[in-house]
């Protein structure tokens, strides 16, 4: 299970910034296809909430990652004296 | 010995009741909003701007999420240094304020886009006073919890946002039905946050008579309060590194499995079904009351086999099933392609004239109730922009689907469709105040188990609705595209969840 943990470490790595360059990509698509009148529902302040928003939750994920891929979590405090 | 037990019961008794009242009537406070979205969108926006009112009022009830772990860092602070009982009385009078005053806001033809902007700060304000209650009150009833059963004391705390959802759908209902829908779309949508101010004296004067928690208590009492929980919680990675793996692996599952199955299913329902407004608030009434139970259920489970694989059978099932689910809703409510075959009868037209907002154009809008052989009724209406030039010409027609009613089989497995959702939401939400107030100790627990928890519920459950309605608006999607975000994130923290927490109960909070 710890090498399970570890080498999921990884994936949680690498997921963070793929999420917001897709989230990037995303953007730049719905906010141009608004600009033609396409979907006048996608504009850039919707988008750049959503963006801000996922930034630090990623980063998050990518600390999570190198946690998991330090062995941080390879076992659990079982009491409070341990954390 | 016996006494001494009846007498633990009847304090935890009064503890779980003070602290659930008032956290029910935050959770009232703070979903009116969402289950108005739509009267309110159409009185904070011009009159034309169609789909993008709906969106950005609901961009605005996502804000109030957005800020809720900020309110869980601020007051969570504040309750790790001053003590439970206070802070959450605070934030009970901050929300009951700001609820009030938002039934006070003018429209936009009134004062402009300040009606939006002014709105949108007191739903800031909610969201920083809910964000700073509920780590308050699980908290609070965690430390006065007898151990062994801590995660059936806590499942009364985690009724309170269920119930809240029912109470806000309740006096909204009741509401229209007294008033009329025109009078109610007019003016009487401000009622509920009006009614708002009454709950919340109600609640201050009962929470005044509450004590501090006694864990708290003998903390200060020893001297021991952290001088800074914020610092202690982030910056020391044993405890930073617990405060992810419960948003990753916990809290932000739950957090989109709670506002699928509560908030979106009826967004759906009304929204993207067409169902009619009471209908669609009647079909999760039912579900919620025939649901509820389940969280004392799941909750008291949670203290003989862990909180783990119940929180993450939540989750997966509503991986597996949220699909098929909302497929069932558009078949059942499909009466575009029903009236083919089964149309029964319509009523005379009744039409009506105006001029298209800002323009000369005018516009036709001609609407018949047609009734189904199932005994399904809805409305269609026809509607004709007429150019202003001599020539009359009729520049687009529109039909327009609205009302929806069902036929009884229909709304039975809808009901019980929205109850099975329910009860997925009573499965990761029953038992996890007790999973968060087991994670932490506590002299930082009231700032830590909150932020994830409000990052979880407020930023990845409380854009559920948003973000679902925007990937649905999207050029080639279908009705169904929206459900990828939270099918996306709850299978995300069922990994996690799976492989790296642990199923253990920590008996011992005191320290």
């Amino acid at each position: 299970m710890s090498g399970l943990k570890k080498i999921l470490g990884l994936l949680w790595i690498a997921l963070g910034p793929v999420i917001i360059i897709f989230l990037f990509m995303q953007a730049a698509d719905k906010i141009g296809a608004a600009a033609e009148g396409i979907a006048r529902t996608n504009t850039t302040l919707q988008w750049a909430i959503i963006i801000l928003i996922f930034i630090p939750i990623c980063t998050g994920l990518v600390i999570f990652g190198y946690y998991a891929w330090k062995g941080e979590y390879d076992h659990l405090p079982e009491s409070s004296e341990e954390l | 010995m016996r006494s001494t037990e009846s007498n633990v019961t009847q304090s935890i008794t009064q503890v779980i009741a003070a602290s659930s009242l008032g956290t029910l009537i935050e959770w009232y406070d703070f979903y009116i909003f969402g289950s108005l979205a739509v009267i309110i969108g159409q009185q904070l926006f011009p009159s034309d701007a169609g789909a993008s009112a709906l969106i950005n009022t609901l961009a605005i009830f996502a804000a109030g999420f957005i800020v809720r772990p900020f309110g869980a860092l601020v007051f969570g602070r504040l309750g790790d240094l001053i003590g439970r009982k206070y802070t959450f009385l605070l934030t009970l009078v901050l929300m009951g304020g700001s609820t009030f005053l938002i039934g006070l806001i003018p429209s936009y033809s009134s004062i402009g886009y300040a009606a939006p902007v002014l709105v949108l700060i007191l739903r800031l304000v909610q969201g920083l006073a809910l964000g700073g209650e509920y780590g308050g009150a699980a908290t609070y009833v965690a430390e006065h919890a007898p151990v062994g059963r801590r995660g059936f004391f806590t499942s009364w705390i985690q009724t309170t946002a269920t119930l809240g959802l029912f109470l806000s759908l309740g006096v909204i209902v009741l509401t229209k039905n007294i008033l009329g829908a025109k009078n109610f779309a007019d003016w009487g949508w401000r009622i509920p946050f009006l009614v708002s101010i009454l709950l919340v004296v109600v609640s201050i004067y009962i929470r005044m008579k509450m004590h501090e928690s006694p864990v708290f208590s003998k903390l200060k009492a020893e001297g021991k309060v952290s001088t800074n929980p914020l610092k202690e919680s982030f910056q020391k990675k044993a405890n930073f590194k617990m405060v992810l793996v419960a948003l990753f692996g916990a809290t932000m599952g739950q957090g989109v499995v709670w506002y699928t199955g509560q908030f979106y299913a009826q967004s759906f329902l009304e929204n993207t079904c067409k169902l009619d407004f009471n209908e669609s608030r009647y079909i999760l009434l039912w579900a919620i009351v025939f649901a509820t139970p389940f969280f004392v259920i799941f909750g008291s489970w949670s203290d003989k086999v862990g909180r783990k694989w119940i929180m993450l059978a939540g989750m997966l099932l509503g991986v597996i099933c949220y699909r098929p689910i909302y497929q069932y809703f558009l078949d059942a409510t499909n009466v575009k392609e029903m009236q083919k075959t089964m149309l029964l009868g319509q009523s005379e037209p009744v039409v009506e004239r105006g001029l298209v907002p800002g323009k000369a154009d005018s516009l036709i809008t001609t609407t018949v109730t047609k009734t189904l052989t199932n005994g399904m009724t809805f409305k269609e209406s026809k509607v004709e922009v007429i150019t202003e030039d001599v020539l009359a010409e009729v520049a687009a027609v529109e039909t327009v689907i609205k009302d929806v009613t069902l036929s009884q089989s229909s709304y039975i497995v809808i009901i019980l469709l929205v109850f099975f959702q329910v009860v997925l939401v009573t499965m990761v939400y029953g038992p996890i105040a007790a999973f968060l107030v087991e994670l932490f100790p506590t002299q930082i627990r009231y700032t830590s188990m909150s932020l994830p928890y409000h990052i979880g519920n407020g930023v990845f459950g409380g854009l559920v609705p948003f973000i679902a309605t925007l990937i649905a608006s999207f050029q080639g999607s279908t009705p169904l595209s929206g459900l990828w975000y939270p099918i996306g994130i709850a299978a995300l923290s069922f990994i996690i969840g799976a492989v790296y927490i642990d199923n253990r109960r920590d008996d011992n909070v005191m320290d």
